[in-house]
């Protein structure tokens, strides 16, 4: 019988801690992964000029965004043509006005005035569809822009 | 023989260390801020309307070509001296009477601009033109009106426009937000950003 008898029985067992730092390590390693720096996922190629004359771009509820450029290499079969995406996907021209009215619909009237688009152009992007996007803008009333830029001196655009 | 165990290694401060490095990731994860060149569009004209007539001689016309070539005035010009041709166009000063400039500083030639709220600077660009040639551009010239602006703000409030633009949206600004805004008026109206862009041609 006394065989049997387990003498530590009277006391608490202790808990044990070894998995907490386990527990933690899994938070920080979510926290690390999980934030994001943008909320597009990119089709087309990024890669901004420079400039210097910069303005910061505080507020993120404020800003839509309009991509464009040439399709990324994974979607190398769409063509080589500069495209605009708009909300991940490809986009037409006549696809902003719809974008931009859906955006604008989407937040509280008192902010809709400070609505600023902002465009992420390729650097390799030619101008004419630059102003594709400004005139279809112009005619959604939504005047507000921002060229979006990496901060650098204008000479830096054309380093190879 | 009995056998003897390995200590046991105390595992309670990693959690503290993990804790920490938890809290040093979260505290300098800024999600980083976009910036960029921020420009308004004029609003949509009707068709019919007319445009002002504006002296030949108050607009500086800036054109690039297919090539990504910049025609400043229909003659060829590198990008490095834009901006000092830029400022040189602006702070002119040729108007007499009415239009006299009394903070210009410029040559004062009655062939170039009369005073800078009557300079404008036209941006023609060819659908063909590079985008990044187009922001380069479009920096020096802003880089142009700041340069000016922060000189006059320099010396009407002795600090630079920047500076003062940078104190309205400070929290912590101890002086007076309301004759700032004005004082930031003030040296728009001196040098007000007059940046047309005509539409692309074919």
């Amino acid at each position: 019988m006394s065989k049997f008898k387990n003498k530590k029985s009277a006391q608490l067992p202790e808990i044990s801690t070894a998995s907490l730092p386990d527990i933690v390590f899994m938070l920080l390693f979510f926290f690390m992964v999980a934030t994001v720096m943008r909320d597009d996922t990119l089709l087309v190629k990024n890669e901004l000029p420079f400039a210097n004359q910069v303005e910061k771009l505080d507020n993120k509820s404020l800003i839509m965004n309009i991509y464009a450029g040439k399709p990324s290499s994974r979607y190398k079969n769409i063509g080589t043509e500069a495209r605009i995406q708009l909300n991940d996907k490809f986009s037409d021209v006549n696809d902003i006005k719809a974008f931009i009215l859906a955006e604008r619909a989407s937040k509280r009237e008192q902010l809709r005035a400070f609505l600023i688009t902002s465009l992420r152009v390729d650097k390799d992007t030619n101008m004419g569809l630059v102003g594709d996007i400004k005139k279809e803008l112009r005619k959604v009333q939504a005047l507000k822009i921002n060229y979006t830029t990496r901060t650098g001196e204008a000479t830096d655009n054309f380093k190879p | 023989m009995a056998r003897r165990s390995a200590p046991e290694v105390n595992a309670g401060s990693m959690a503290d260390i993990a804790f920490l490095l938890l809290i040093f990731f979260l505290v300098t994860t800024t999600i980083e801020t976009d910036s960029g060149i921020s420009r308004k569009l004029p609003p949509p004209q009707e068709e019919d309307i007319v445009p002002p007539v504006l002296k030949e001689k108050n607009i500086f016309v800036v054109e690039l070509n297919k090539n990504n070539d910049l025609l400043v005035e229909e003659a060829p010009m590198e990008l490095k001296d834009l901006r000092e041709a830029a400022i040189k166009f602006l702070d002119n000063g040729g108007g007499s009477g009415d239009e006299a400039c009394k903070f210009c500083q410029g040559d004062r030639d009655p062939a170039s601009s009369d005073n800078p709220t009557k300079a404008v600077i036209s941006l023609r660009n060819n659908r063909e033109t590079n985008y990044a040639t187009y922001i380069a551009v479009q920096n020096e010239l802003v880089a142009a009106y700041t340069t000016l602006r922060n000189r006059e703000a320099q010396r009407l409030y002795g600090k630079s426009f920047v500076q003062m633009e940078k104190d309205l949206k400070d929290v912590n600004y101890s002086g007076s937000k309301i004759s700032l805004k004005e004082d930031i008026k003030t040296i728009q109206f001196m040098f007000p950003e007059k940046l047309s862009e005509a539409e692309p041609k074919k």
